[in-house]
């Protein structure tokens, strides 16, 4: 074969996969850009170019500001407290501790249950009156009876509990693996130096995993950007839009409100938001990560 | 007074006794080897002196105070690991000066003891680099440096050189043996190579299945090896034990090292009548392998390249060099040598 059989044979293997990926998403996100320019078209009226009218009216527009909001607070109260959590489950769990299989399973279990059954089962926790923090709180503590989905100021704090305890036992199986993999040849020698076990974890444990906590930071950013399922079982948005998020916003302004174009405006807003993101996490983090 | 006493150390998992019943005491600036075959508790015994394993039974001692209950920390101990251990992600300095910043010392200190470690150890240029960015040796000196730095009167150290090329074994092993005589310090060296102890050790402990099989200087082991173990472990090639009823009677063996052979023509008188089937040629001199009736023995020669494999000839030694085994429990027998003494030529 010469080599440009070689080439065409080349070409024809990747074609199949090639096809589909530029298919399925690298014309839909130039589609939604483009979109994005033009006014939604209706029955009578097509679409025509209107250039950044649609990114002007999401300045103004006060839902887009408050649903922005949210999901700032949303990713500040979900990244840093489902790490941590996930990095103390790993530590506990990689330890020598009797039934610590029994362990990784149980808090890898949310991983495995599909967002809409965890929505479920907290949907049942917060419900006022009969839930079970209602139980605690009132039948027990003696507390005032609070609606906690139901008020503005309690419903995201609730929306964050739900995704920590969601995310934490996935991040959880990654620092696991980075934790097996420190030897534990380095934790006999910061004992014998005199080391406790508080000083080995920041001074050695913590930089080791840094490669890691890259990883799950990324992810846990873009899932906060993400997740929508335990909105729409358990809140729908509200009340008052309170617990809206970006992406939730975009569902409704999409096939609610049915304006496509401003959908597209919003999502390429998104898009932005997730590539900075990422981009900033890796050039800042990178260089004061150790890889092995 | 001594630094490092074991009494009666017993380590049990289970039903298997990694170390069963080991005592034994190191006084202060000795050169101690934990010596023996793969598997024969060196490294459990070492780690039970640290304090990274628990006792199962017996007691610890170093220098006079009882640390069996210790942790690592407190008892005043350093140590080299057999993988060096090394923090990958904190530079050379950073790796040395770890258990200073952990005890708190001064920066001032600090700086006085790295300057003064790295300059022994040869390693101002590299302080700045990370362990991946250095070569086993290098790393050796540094895993080396941050034992020396805490100046603590013991240290423990696993086949620290198991992981180095056979040129940079020998350097660092004279490197070691002179930073411990300088610096004065008590050292435990694991082992399983028993040239490094006869070449390092003050004293050797020699271990078999957990148990101690003869403690004594590297001299003793060689010249007088209390068990057919120790007699067959120490030495290249290790000693001749054979069972030569004729020459020594029955129950008895007779250990000879092979160095203490002499090789004679056929026609000549005394000795024992051998035939050689190999020459194996090392340069100064040769392994001859010889068959004597049953028993194989091999002899140390120089200037034998002439023998080939069938040629008849006759060995011989000194009676002071004959050494003899009870066949049974493998231990010593102290004995005159009249028996051998018609074959010495
Ligand atoms: N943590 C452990 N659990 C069970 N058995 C062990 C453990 N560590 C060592 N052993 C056993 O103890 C024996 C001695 O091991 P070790 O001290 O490492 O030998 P050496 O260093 O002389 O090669 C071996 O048979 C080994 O399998
Ligand atoms: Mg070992």
């Amino acid at each position: 074969m010469n080599r440009f059989s070689v080439q065409i044979h080349g070409w024809l293997l990747v074609l199949p996969a090639a096809v589909l990926l530029a298919a399925f998403t690298h014309y839909p996100a130039v589609a939604t850009l483009l979109h994005s320019f033009y006014s939604t078209p209706k029955a009578n009226r097509p679409a025509v170019w209107v250039g950044l009218e649609n990114y002007r009216a999401m300045t103004q527009d006060p839902v887009f500001w408050q649903v922005l909001g949210n999901n700032l607070w949303f990713a500040l109260g979900t990244i840093p407290a489902s790490i941590a959590l996930a990095m103390l489950m790993a530590t506990w769990v990689n330890g020598k501790l009797h039934g610590r299989a029994f362990l990784r399973l149980a808090y890898f279990t949310p991983t495995i249950l599909p967002m809409i059954a965890v929505a479920n089962i907290w949907l049942f926790f917060y419900t006022p009156t009969y839930g079970l923090l209602e139980q605690i709180t009132v039948d027990l503590l003696g507390l005032p009876s609070h609606n906690w989905l139901g008020t503005p100021s309690t419903v995201l704090a609730c929306l964050i509990v739900v995704t920590v305890w969601k995310e934490a036992g996935f991040f959880m199986i990654f620092y696991l693996a980075a934790l097996q993999a420190i030897p534990p040849a380095l934790a006999e020698a910061a004992a014998i130096e005199g080391a406790s076990r508080w000083t080995y974890f920041r001074r050695v444990v913590f930089p080791l995993l840094m490669p890691t906590t890259l990883f799950v930071l990324v992810n846990a950013v873009i899932n906060s950007f993400r997740l929508v399922d335990h909105i729409i079982v358990m809140t729908r948005g509200g009340p008052d839009n309170a617990s809206s998020l970006l992406l939730y916003y975009i569902y409704d302004v999409a096939f609610k409100f049915w304006d496509s174009s401003y959908a597209s405006a919003l999502t390429i807003v998104l898009l932005a938001i997730l590539a900075s993101a990422a981009i900033m996490q890796f050039a800042f983090l990178e260089k004061r990560t150790h890889y092995q | 007074m001594s630094a490092i006493g074991l009494r009666g150390v017993v380590k049990a998992w289970g039903a298997t006794r990694a170390v069963d019943g080991v005592s034994f005491e190191a006084s202060a600036g000795r050169f101690v080897v934990l010596l023996g075959p793969s598997g024969c508790g060196k490294s459990t015994t070492l780690r039970l002196i640290a304090g990274l394993e628990q006792v199962s039974a017996g007691r610890v001692f170093i220098g006079d105070t009882d640390v069996t209950d210790m942790p690592p920390a407190k008892r005043q101990i350093s140590m080299v690991f057999q993988s060096y251990a090394l923090f990958p992600h904190l530079s050379v300095a950073e790796n040395i000066v770890f258990g200073l910043k952990v005890r708190r010392l001064p920066a001032a200190e600090r700086h006085t003891r790295l300057a003064r470690v790295a300059a022994l150890l040869g390693l101002d240029q590299l302080l700045g680099r990370k362990p991946s960015q250095l070569s086993g040796g290098q790393q050796q000196r540094v895993a080396l440096g941050r034992a020396l730095i805490a100046e603590t009167p013991v240290c423990l150290m696993d086949e620290p050189l198991s992981n180095l090329d056979a040129q940079l074994r020998q350097e660092m092993r004279r490197e070691i043996r002179a930073l411990q005589q300088q610096l004065g310090i008590t050292m435990v060296y694991v082992t399983h190579d028993q040239v490094e102890a006869m070449t390092m050790a003050d004293q050797v402990v020699l271990l078999r299945d957990g148990r101690v099989e003869q403690d004594g200087t590297p001299e003793e082991l060689y010249s007088r090896p209390a068990t057919v173990f120790a007699a067959r472990f120490i030495g290249t090639p290790p000693m001749n034990v054979v069972s030569i009823p004729a020459l020594t009677g029955n129950g008895t063996l007779l250990g000879v090292r092979p160095e203490d052979i002499r090789i004679a023509a056929c026609g000549a008188g005394g000795g024992v009548a051998g035939v050689v089937e190999n020459v194996e040629y090392l340069g100064a001199d040769s392994i001859v392998s010889c068959r004597i009736g049953a028993e194989a023995m091999t002899v140390r020669a120089s200037r034998v390249a002439h023998l080939s494999p069938g040629t008849a000839l006759r060995l011989s030694w000194p009676a002071e060099a004959t050494h003899y085994f009870d066949a049974q429990s493998g231990k010593r027998v102290e004995r005159a040598a009249p028996a051998v003494a018609q074959f010495v030529a």
